[in-house]
């Protein structure tokens, strides 16, 4: 039984530096894992490989053991992917309803897209928005409507690029119970620096210091690992 | 022999030619991200300055080399004042607003001037290269362009302004909050940029003879090289020159000189699509 | 498809009914031909509408469909003796065009400003090789390419299969209005569909598009061919009331379609059609004023509209309205 997403030795050199230098994961079907590691630990740019978004250097990144090495990100999303990246990307010209129907009709005839949008909107709570300009919303919902977008055509994996940047505690708090609730269905990776917030969704968690593996263990066992604080406190570590 | 080393000084001042008509574009796009689509009406106005300079009697070097630049680099300040500086940042609106004043400066100018063509004889004469006798003025644009390239090489490492503007190329908000008065470094190289096209007018004016729709012929050229070279502008601007000029005159002397043009746009834009960062998105990257 | 949308149409086929009907009988020949190139040049607006204001593609080149479709109908028409597959190849060959150079543009992941260079270009590349083609060794089968004269012979067009019923000016202005108002209800109920809004998706932002598993490119690619093909159309109605001729392909031209957009409204369809009729009306009467130079007046206009109405004039015009229906005072 091979994994649902595997990277195998990623490399993404930039110039002279491997901001990505060798990585190797594998996640499983129904996992929540965390990618942390502190800044510049290489955690967007292995993000950016596995999405499509970026060719890697060198190495292969499977799904569901098929090579999609290289593939444009919308061939990855037609996969089976759904994507949320870092700032929120999103249809600022068009209603909440419209970018959720974008997001849907590509599987799905105009009814049951309306139907789905309504439920997904319905499960972050923030069906009232469902007519506003998504322009002319605040950050924090932004960010639940570009997850509505990425959920609402349930893909097999979620792949979420620092979920809670620029959120409140309260909307943070609130994004927590949504991925776990997620969790049930989808298979997720969240890349994060926030280790509060990994500790409170996560089960296992993988740390990348400087391109490269440090650990990957069970969620509490990494936090308490003292290589894992050495890095986070900025240190030098063998790894 | 004679042919080859002909065929050679043409391709060299058709690579000069290319570079005097698109460095002031260059050097405004590559500061300022602005694409001045009415550069081919500021080349057209350096070239009315130097007729009518050259008509009140002013020396025709002294009117191709100091008035032409000197009467567009002032009105590039005042370009940059009342349209450029309320579109900074806004590159297409910036593009539109410039094709705007393109239009007006052509219909302006005309009403001026009327549809005919000016002019004045190219000075030097002519000289004998090899049993082939061409224009020793054409000859002359190759240092010309040698040193307009230079120049702008030598205020942009040499000179403070020349490091301030690059900082505030580089990171505007930094540089700002560094103290830089941004607005006063994109206002005079604006102004220098026009004062090259201007001058560059000036240059072609002799050979091409000056007529108010002459930018047309220019602009789109000018622009593709620019964007062919790719984000070092001169570097860029240079080596686009380089290839595109020697592609252009080969072609020309192969076909004719309409064709020649022809095959010298194909290319380019057959280079923007290999390229799409331009030739110095892949090669010398780190110059200037 | 919308209450709204179908009121919209409803409401253009009713006015092109009008126009069509009413005004071969009252105006004047030269009038009439005069409004069959206003009709052109809005539909010429119209197809840059597309591509610019909703596919958010910035072409500086429309006029090369428009010159493509041109001297495809005339070198067709000429070599055929008539018109009637003339015009489907007349709008096979732009649209292609279009095609191909959108594939080469869209697949090699070129945007912005480089899109506008490299239109910029090709209408160039086009003016330039239309107008060397002087002489008598430059011809297609029957049709000389005439150079900087163009082809002062475009025929007119005929009822298909019956090469000798020529039509009248009166019926090409039936014609080109019919084609207007179907062009604009075509656009409306392309916009409407699922494609459509995929297109105005991606210019909204294509990263979030492709991210949701839409090919980007697919979408461009398609929408610029359809706005190629409506440019071509305009180019066939031109040369049956002008002919052809390299200005088609001018910069000049190419101008002036983006001032009728911009000044229209970008993003609208109707704003474009209105723009090009009140701004061709405007040069052409400024044309007759002596001193006058058009360009200058639409130069100004153009910079105008972008320093201070940057969403244009229908979409300004609708704000303002709107705010006096509401009392507010702007």
């Amino acid at each position: 039984m091979s994994a649902l997403l595997e990277a195998r030795d990623v490399v993404m050199r930039f110039g002279g530096v491997a901001a990505v230098d060798g990585v190797r994961i594998a996640v499983e079907q129904g996992e929540l894992r965390g990618l942390i590691g502190p800044n510049g630990a290489g955690k967007s740019t292995l993000f950016k490989c596995l999405t499509g978004q970026l060719r890697p250097t060198a190495g292969r990144i499977l799904l569901r053991g098929k090579d999609i090495t290289g593939l444009p990100s919308f061939a990855v999303a037609r996969l089976g992917v759904g994507i949320k990246t870092q700032v929120p990307s999103l249809f600022d010209g068009l209603s909440v309803q419209e970018g959720l129907m974008i997001a849907l009709r590509r599987q799905h005839g105009e009814r049951a897209a309306r139907g789905l949008a309504g439920a997904a909107l319905e499960r972050l709570g923030i069906a009232d928005l469902a007519d506003r300009t998504v322009g002319l919303l605040a950050h924090g919902q932004r960010q639940l409507v570009e997850l509505a977008m990425v959920v609402a055509p349930e893909p097999d994996l979620i792949l979420l690029d620092e979920p809670t940047a620029g959120m409140s505690l309260e909307e943070t708090r609130r994004a927590a119970e949504v991925i776990r609730d997620l969790n049930r269905r989808h298979t997720i990776v969240v890349v994060e620096h926030d280790m509060q917030f990994i500790r409170s969704i996560a089960r296992t968690v993988t740390v990348l210091h400087q391109g490269r593996v440090l650990v990957e263990d069970e969620v509490s066992r990494v936090l308490s690992d003292p290589r894992v604080r050495d890095v986070y406190l900025g240190r030098q570590v063998a790894a | 022999m004679s042919l080859a080393l002909a065929v050679g000084l043409q391709a060299l001042t058709g690579v000069a030619m290319l570079l005097i008509i698109s460095l002031g574009l260059a050097v405004i796009f590559g500061m300022m991200r602005v694409i001045n689509l009415a550069h081919g009406e500021f080349l057209m106005l350096g070239g009315y300055s130097a007729i009518l300079a050259v008509r009140h009697g002013v020396n025709i070097w002294v009117a191709m080399l100091v008035v032409a630049p000197l009467i567009v680099g002032l009105l590039g300040a005042l370009v940059e004042r009342l349209v450029i500086r309320r579109l900074y940042g806004r590159m297409v609106d910036t593009m539109l607003a410039t094709w705007g004043l393109s239009l007006a400066l052509i219909g302006v100018v005309s009403m001026i001037f009327g549809n005919t063509v000016g002019g004045f004889s190219a000075p030097l004469g002519s000289v004998d290269v090899g049993g082939f006798y061409t224009s020793a003025y054409s000859l002359f644009l190759v240092p010309a362009a040698s040193v307009m390239v230079g120049a702008v090489w030598l205020v942009l490492r040499r000179t403070k302004f020349g490091l301030l503007a690059r900082g505030t190329m580089q990171n505007p908000e930094m540089a700002s909050a560094l103290g830089v008065a941004t607005e006063r470094v994109y206002a005079v190289t604006f102004a220098a940029g026009a004062a090259l096209s201007g001058l560059a007018g000036g240059l072609i004016a002799p050979l091409s003879g000056v007529v108010p729709t002459m930018g047309t012929a220019y602009i789109a050229k000018a622009f593709i090289t620019v964007i062919t070279g790719g984000a070092a502008m001169l570097a860029g601007t240079l080596s686009a020159s380089v290839l595109l000029g020697a592609v252009g005159v080969l072609a020309t002397f192969l076909t004719t000189p309409v064709l020649g043009e022809v095959v010298l746009l194909a290319v380019a834009i057959i280079l923007v699509r290999l390229l799409p960062h331009g030739i110095t998105g892949r090669f010398f990257r780190r110059a200037l | 498809m919308s209450r709204r949308n179908a009121i919209e149409i409803v409401t253009a086929a009713l006015l092109a009914a009008v126009v069509a009907l009413v005004l071969p009988r009252v105006a004047e020949l030269f009038v009439l031909i005069n409004a069959t190139v206003f009709v052109s040049m809005a539909i010429l607006a119209l197809s840059l509408a597309l591509i610019w204001g909703f596919g958010g593609i910035l072409c500086f080149g429309q006029t090369a469909f428009f010159g493509l479709g041109g001297y495809a109908y005339a070198v067709t028409a000429l070599n055929l003796g008539e018109s009637t597959y003339a015009v489907p190849i007349a709008l096979a060959v732009p649209a292609l065009a279009a095609l191909a150079l959108g594939y080469f543009m869209f697949y090699g992941r070129i945007s912005d400003v480089y899109i506008g260079a490299i239109t910029l270009t090709v209408s160039l590349i086009l003016f330039n090789f239309a107008n060397s083609t002087a002489g008598d060794q430059w011809h297609i089968g029957e049709a000389p390419l005439g150079g900087f004269n163009g082809i002062p012979s475009t025929p007119q067009l005929n009822i298909p299969g019956d090469p000798d019923a020529t039509l009248s000016p009166q019926a090409i202005f039936v014609v080109a209005v019919i084609c207007l108002a179907s062009c604009y209800i075509l656009s409306k109920l392309v916009l409407a569909s699922r494609f459509g809004r995929i297109v105005v998706a991606i210019r909204e932002n294509e990263a979030r598009a492709e991210l949701l598993g839409y090919d980007a490119r697919r979408y461009k690619l398609g929408i610029f061919t359809v706005g190629g093909l409506i440019g071509g159309l305009a180019g066939i109605l031109f040369a049956n009331c002008v002919f052809v001729s390299p200005t088609m392909f001018s910069l000049f031209y190419s101008g002036q379609v983006i001032i009728w957009v911009m000044v229209g409204g970008v993003g609208t369809l109707f704003g474009p059609i209105v723009g090009a009729m009140l701004l061709q009306g405007l040069t052409t009467w400024a044309g007759t004023l002596p001193g006058i130079n058009p360009n200058a007046i639409l130069g100004v206009i153009l910079m105008l509209a972008v320093l201070l109405m940057p969403t244009g004039l229908l979409p300004g015009a609708t704000a303002v309205l709107g705010r006096l229906r509401r009392g507010i005072a702007p």
